[in-house]
C-alpha cells in the first residue's frame, strides 16, 4: 500500500473458539485472523451461524468461561486480551471497547431509565459524581441525535421507539470514549429509514470520536455503504477479505460472488427478484475436511475436499482452489448468466 | 389513573362478593340436608334448629338468607358458635389473627432470604455439583407434607434430642405473645418458622434459579457485562432485579393465603392458637358458623394481598406503570 | 493489508450455538413423533429412571396390600386388635403392652418388630401399621389419580370452551375461575368437606354418604381446576391467533376440525405434562385433608390418616407417623422429578398458573 497507515488497534491471530457440550467439544470459530487499525471500519459479513457473533464475543471475553475454550491471540493495543484476569478485562470492557447489540428492544435492562444505565457504565470506570455522570449521559444522548436529551435521560427503555433505543445503546457504548466499537448487526432489527439514520450516525461518530468500528452484519448494502474493509465468514472461517471497493468490484471466492450479487440497491429501481445462493450452510453432522462451501458451490471439484489454499490478488485474499485465469472465466459466465436472467 | 384505581377496587369487591356467595352456597345450599340443622351442629334440640331457621331466615329465599348472613358476620358481628355456646365469631377470629400473623411473617422472612440465597447460589454455580445438590434439597423441601415435617421437628426438638445442648432451649408447644414476652415469642416460633419456610424455600429457590438462568440468556445481561460491571453487580442489579418481579407476585399471593389460614397445618402441629387452628377445632366440632367466619376472614386477606401485589408491581416494574 | 494472511484451515465447522447437544438435536430434528422423541430424551436421564422405578415399586406394593395383610401380616388392618398376641423369638408377646412411661398406666402399642407381623409396630387400636401403610397407599394413590383425572377433564373442558369461543362465554367462565382462584385451596376444600362429610350429599337418585371415598376424590378434583384451566385457556387463545389456524379459517375449514386437528393435540400434550405434577399436588392435599380428619374417613386408611393416628404416639412409637410421611415424600419427590422431565421433554413452556 502506498499511503501511510494508522497503527494497528486490534490484532486477532488464529482465533479458535470451541464449546464444551455433552458430546465433547464443538468448534464454532476456526483459526480466524484479522486486524483493525485506529479509526477504521471493518465489516464482518456472513450468514447466521457462520461464527460472526462468537468471534465478537470472544474479543470482549464475554463467552462463558466454564464451557468455552478460546485459543489463539487477541491483542488490543498490544495487550493480550485472552490472558487478562477477569478484573483487567472488565476495565477494558465498556471503557476501551464498547458493544452495540443487535436488538435494541432487549439490549437494555427494562427496569432502569436509560440515563441510569449510561451513568452506571461511566461510574463503573471513572470516579465521578452521580450528578456529573447524569450530565454526561444527557450530553451523550444529544450527541447521538435524540431530540430532547434532557427528557429522554429519565425515560425507561419501553417508552422509546426502536430507533431511539438503538441511539441510547450507542450513546451508552460511547460513554467512556472507547477506541473500538463492536456493533453486532446494529441495524437488523430496525425499520429501513431508521437503519439509514443509524448508519449515518455511526459514520459521523467515527469522525467525531475517532473510534474504530467492527461492524457485524449480513446486509451487504450496509457493508457497501460504510465499511473500509470486509471479511467474509462462512462455516466458522474467514473465506475472503479485502478492501471494500475491490471486494465488490471483483470478489474472488465463489461464495462472495453470490453474496455481492445479493445486494438490494439502496437507490434506483429494485431488481425484480433478489438472487439467493441455493442450499444451506453445512450442519454439524456434515462436517467435511475441505472447503465448507463446496457442497453449495457450482464449481466444486475433487480438490475442494482437501484443505483450500490461500490465494491473494491485490488487497484481497481468498481460501479457494480456483486459480486465474479459470476463476475470472467462471466469474464472467456467472455474470452473463445473471444478466440473461 | 383514578379510573384504574376505581376499576381495581371494583374488581376486589366483585371477588369478595363472589367468594362470600360461594361460601354461602357451599354451606347452606348444598342439597341433602337442612341448613338450620347444619348450623346448629350435632345434638341440637329441635327448638334450637327451629329458632335458627327463623333467625337466619332459612324459610325465605336464598338472596335474603345471604344478606342476613353477611349482615350478622360483618355489620352487627353477632354471629355466635352453636357448638361452643355464646362464643362470638368475629372477636374469636380477631384474637387468633396475631398468632397467625407472627407465624407467617417470621416464616416469610426466612423463606424470602432462603429462597433468594438458594436461587442465586444455584444459578451462579449452574450445572455444578453444588447446583444439583441445592436443587435436590429444594425438591425434597417441596415434596414433604408440612405437617409431617412439623411432627418430625417436634420429635427431634421436643423428645429425642430435647435433652441435648442443641435443642434444650426449645420451649414446650404453644404461643407466647410478642408484647409481654418477646424472647419467649421468638423461641416458641423459631422451629415453626423453619418448618413452614422449608416448603417455600424449595419453591422459591427453584423458581428463582430458573428465572435467573433465563435472565442470563438475555441481551441486557450481555450488555451489562459488556459495560465492564462486576459479576456481583450484574447479578444483583440486573439479573436478580428483573427476576424479582414474578417473585414478588408469588410472595404476595402465598403470604395472603397463609395469613388467611392456610398455615393451619403448621398451627395444628405446633399447637399455635391461630386462625388455622381455630378453623381446625371448628372442623372437629362441625362448628359451621366458626368455619364460615374464618373462611370469610381468609378470603379478605387473599383479596387484600392481591391488591397489594398490584401496588408493589407498579413500584418495581416501570412497564406496568402506564397501563 | 489489514487482514493477516493465515486464515487457511481445513478443520470442521459447527454453528455457533453455545450449548449444543448433538444427540438431542438429532433426536428433536428427526422424523420421530413427539411421544417417541420425549421417550428417547427421558430414557437418557438417570434421575427420571430412578423416579420411575420408585413409583412403580410404590404402586406395586400398594396393590399388594390385601396379599400382605392376609399372608404376611396375617391380621385385619381395619379391625381393632387390642388383645392380640404374637410370637417373637419364641415368646408370646402382647401387641398392646403395659406402658413403661409415666405412671405405668394404660398401654403402649408394640414397636416395630421388623418381622413378618407388626413390621412397623401397631397403632393405638393394635392394628398392623405396615399393612395399613400399604392399604393407605392404595387409597392415597387411588384418590390422587381419580382427582387428577377429574381435574384435568374439567379444566380442559372449561379452558377450551373459554379460549375457543371467547366473548361472553369466556367472560363468564373466566370470572368464575377468578373467584375460585382467589379462594385458598385448603379453605375451599375445608368448606366443601365439612358440609359434605357431615351429611353426605344427595343429587337426584345419587346418594353419597359422608364416609365415601368419592367425596375426597371429588373435592380434590375440583379445587385445582382453575390452576390448570387458566393455562389451557391461554394456550387455546394463543393457538387461535396463530397463523396456521388463521390460515385454516381463511381456507374455510370448519371450526370443529380446527379444534380436533390442531387444538386438541396441543392441549393434550399440555395436560400430559400436568399429570405427574397434579398427582404430586393431590397426594399432598389428600394427606393433609385426611390428617385434618376431613379426607378419608375411618376405618379406611390413607397415608394422611395414619400420620394422624401416629400423632398421639409420636414420642413413644414414632415409626407410626414417620413411615407414611416418608412414603408420601418419596412418592411426591418421584412424581416431581418425573414431571419436570416430562415437561422438559414434551413442552418446556408449560407452567401451572
Amino acid at each position: 500500500m502506498t499511503f501511510v497507515e494508522k497503527p494497528i488497534l486490534l490484532d486477532v491471530n488464529g482465533l479458535t473458539v470451541a464449546f464444551a457440550t455433552d458430546r465433547g467439544p464443538v468448534t464454532a470459530v476456526r483459526d480466524v485472523s484479522f486486524s483493525v487499525r485506529e479509526g477504521e471500519i471493518l465489516s464482518i459479513v456472513g450468514e447466521s451461524g457462520s461464527g460472526k457473533s462468537v468471534t465478537l464475543l470472544s474479543l470482549l471475553g464475554l463467552h462463558d468461561r466454564k464451557t468455552t475454550r478460546v485459543n489463539g491471540m487477541v491483542s488490543f493495543r498490544g495487550r493480550g486480551i485472552l490472558d487478562l484476569s477477569p478484573g483487567e478485562l472488565r476495565s477494558i470492557r465498556g471503557r476501551e471497547i464498547g458493544l452495540i447489540s443487535q436488538d435494541p428492544m432487549t439490549a437494555l435492562t427494562p427496569v432502569y431509565t436509560i440515563g441510569w444505565q449510561i451513568a452506571e457504565q461511566i461510574r463503573a470506570h471513572e470516579r465521578i459524581s452521580a450528578r456529573a455522570a447524569r450530565k454526561r449521559a444527557v450530553e451523550l444522548l444529544g450527541e447521538v441525535g435524540l431530540s430532547n436529551p434532557q427528557e429522554a435521560v429519565d425515560r425507561y427503555p419501553h417508552q422509546l421507539s426502536g430507533g431511539m433505543r438503538q441511539r441510547a445503546v450507542i450513546a451508552m457504548a460511547l460513554s467512556c470514549n472507547p477506541a473500538l466499537l463492536v456493533a453486532d448487526e446494529p441495524t437488523t432489527a430496525l425499520d429501513v429509514t431508521v437503519q439509514a439514520q443509524v448508519l449515518d450516525l455511526l459514520l459521523r461518530l467515527r469522525k467525531d470520536f475517532g473510534s474504530a468500528i467492527i461492524l457485524i452484519t449480513h446486509d451487504m448494502g450496509v457493508v457497501s455503504e460504510v465499511a473500509d474493509r470486509v471479511a467474509v465468514m462462512y462455516a466458522g472461517r474467514i473465506v475472503e477479505r479485502g478492501e471494500t471497493e475491490a471486494m465488490f468490484e471483483s470478489p474472488l471466492h465463489p461464495y462472495s460472488w453470490g453474496l455481492m450479487g445479493s445486494i438490494p440497491p439502496l437507490a434506483g429501481p429494485r431488481l425484480a427478484r433478489l438472487k439467493s445462493i441455493p442450499g444451506m450452510p453445512p450442519t454439524p453432522d456434515r462436517i467435511g475436511e475441505g472447503c465448507g462451501f463446496a457442497p453449495r458451490c457450482a464449481f466444486a471439484r475433487a480438490a475442494c475436499l482437501e484443505r483450500p489454499p490461500l490465494r491473494k490478488i491485490g488487497t484481497q485474499a481468498a481460501l479457494c482452489v480456483l486459480e486465474e485465469p479459470e476463476r475470472a472465466a467462471l466469474r464472467r459466465t456467472v455474470l452473463s448468466a445473471e444478466e440473461l436472467a | 389513573m383514578f379510573f384504574a384505581v376505581l376499576q381495581r377496587l371494583g374488581q376486589m369487591l366483585f371477588v369478595m362478593i363472589g367468594i362470600s356467595a360461594l361460601v354461602f352456597l357451599i354451606f347452606f345450599a348444598t342439597p341433602g340436608s337442612d341448613p338450620a340443622a347444619r348450623l346448629a351442629g350435632r345434638n341440637a334440640s329441635p327448638e334450637t334448629v327451629e329458632a335458627i331457621r327463623k333467625d337466619f331466615g332459612f324459610d325465605r329465599p336464598l338472596p335474603v338468607q345471604y344478606v342476613i348472613m353477611m349482615n350478622r358476620l360483618f355489620v352487627t358481628q353477632d354471629l355466635t358458635s352453636f357448638v361452643n355456646r355464646g362464643l362470638r365469631i368475629v372477636p374469636a377470629v380477631a384474637q387468633a389473627a396475631p398468632v397467625t400473623l407472627s407465624l407467617v411473617a417470621g416464616a416469610a422472612v426466612l423463606w424470602v432470604v432462603g429462597g433468594i440465597l438458594v436461587g442465586v447460589v444455584a444459578a451462579l454455580a449452574r450445572d455444578t455439583l453444588l447446583d444439583r445438590g441445592l436443587m435436590v434439597l429444594a425438591l425434597i423441601g417441596v415434596s414433604m407434607p408440612v405437617y409431617w415435617l412439623g411432627e418430625v421437628m417436634n420429635l427431634v426438638t421436643q423428645s429425642r434430642f430435647h435433652d441435648t445442648i442443641l435443642f434444650s432451649w426449645v420451649p414446650s408447644l404453644g404461643y407466647k405473645p410478642l408484647l409481654t414476652d418477646p424472647w419467649g415469642w421468638f423461641k416458641t416460633l423459631l422451629i415453626p418458622w423453619f418448618t413452614l419456610a422449608a416448603l417455600y424455600i424449595g419453591i422459591y429457590g427453584r423458581v428463582l434459579r430458573a428465572n435467573l438462568v433465563e435472565a442470563y440468556q438475555e441481551d441486557f445481561i450481555r450488555t451489562a457485562r459488556a459495560k465492564g460491571l462486576s459479576p456481583a453487580r450484574v447479578m444483583v442489579r440486573h439479573a436478580l432485579r428483573t427476576s424479582l418481579i414474578p417473585f414478588v407476585t408469588m410472595f404476595g399471593l402465598d403470604f395472603g393465603v397463609l395469613v388467611g389460614g392456610s398455615a393451619l397445618l403448621t398451627e395444628v402441629v405446633f399447637g399455635l392458637n391461630g386462625v388455622g387452628r381455630l378453623t381446625y377445632q371448628a372442623l372437629l366440632n362441625l362448628d359451621l358458623p366458626m368455619v364460615l367466619g374464618t373462611v370469610m376472614y381468609a378470603s379478605f386477606f387473599v383479596v387484600l394481598a392481591n391488591a397489594l401485589v398490584d401496588v408493589v408491581y407498579v413500584l418495581i416494574d416501570p412497564r406496568v406503570r402506564e397501563s | 493489508m489489514s487482514i493477516s494472511s493465515d486464515i487457511a484451515s481445513t478443520e470442521a465447522y459447527v454453528p455457533d450455538v453455545p450449548t449444543l447437544d448433538l444427540e438431542e438435536d438429532a433426536v428433536r430434528g428427526s422424523g420421530a413423533g413427539p411421544w417417541r422423541r420425549a421417550w428417547l430424551l427421558m430414557r437418557r436421564d438417570k434421575p427420571t429412571i430412578i423416579a420411575a422405578v420408585v413409583l412403580i415399586l410404590v404402586v406395586l406394593s400398594s396393590l399388594s396390600a390385601p396379599l400382605y395383610a392376609e399372608y404376611v401380616a396375617a391380621s385385619d388392618p381395619f379391625r381393632s386388635n387390642l388383645s392380640a398376641r404374637i410370637t417373637i423369638d419364641g415368646k408370646r408377646v402382647k401387641v398392646m403392652q403395659a406402658s413403661t412411661e409415666g405412671l405405668g398406666l394404660g398401654v403402649t402399642p408394640i414397636g416395630p418388630t421388623y418381622g413378618t407381623q407388626y413390621f412397623l409396630g401397631a397403632d393405638t387400636q393394635g392394628r398392623d401399621v405396615a399393612a395399613r401403610l400399604l392399604y393407605g397407599g392404595r387409597n392415597s394413590l387411588l384418590i390422587a389419580t381419580s382427582a387428577t383425572a377429574i381435574c384435568l377433564v374439567l379444566a380442559a373442558i372449561i379452558g377450551i370452551t373459554a379460549g375457543f369461543f371467547g366473548g361472553i362465554t369466556d367472560q363468564i367462565l373466566s370470572r368464575i375461575l377468578d373467584i375460585l382462584w382467589a379462594f385458598p385451596v385448603y379453605l375451599l376444600a375445608i368448606s366443601l368437606s365439612i358440609v359434605l362429610l357431615s351429611h353426605g350429599i344427595v343429587i337426584g337418585p345419587l346418594e353419597i354418604t359422608g364416609d365415601s371415598l368419592l367425596l375426597p376424590i371429588v373435592i380434590i378434583g375440583i379445587i385445582y381446576v382453575p390452576y390448570v384451566a387458566r393455562p389451557v385457556r391461554g394456550r387455546v387463545m394463543a393457538l387461535k391467533r396463530s397463523e396456521f389456524v388463521l390460515a385454516a379459517t381463511g381456507l374455510g375449514i370448519p371450526a370443529w376440525r380446527i379444534l380436533v386437528n390442531d387444538i386438541l393435540p396441543n392441549v393434550s400434550t399440555m395436560l400430559i405434562v400436568f399429570v405427574p405434577l397434579m398427582m404430586a399436588l393431590n397426594i399432598i392435599t389428600e394427606s393433609s385433608l385426611s390428617f385434618l380428619s376431613i379426607g378419608v374417613q375411618a376405618p379406611d386408611a390413607s397415608w394422611g390418616t395414619i400420620i394422624q393416628d401416629g400423632q398421639t404416639l409420636l414420642y413413644t412409637r414414632p415409626a407410626v407417623a414417620l413411615a407414611p410421611g416418608i412414603a408420601i415424600a418419596l412418592t411426591v419427590l418421584s412424581l416431581n422429578v418425573l414431571g419436570d422431565s416430562i415437561r422438559d421433554a414434551l413442552d418446556p413452556r408449560t407452567k401451572l398458573a
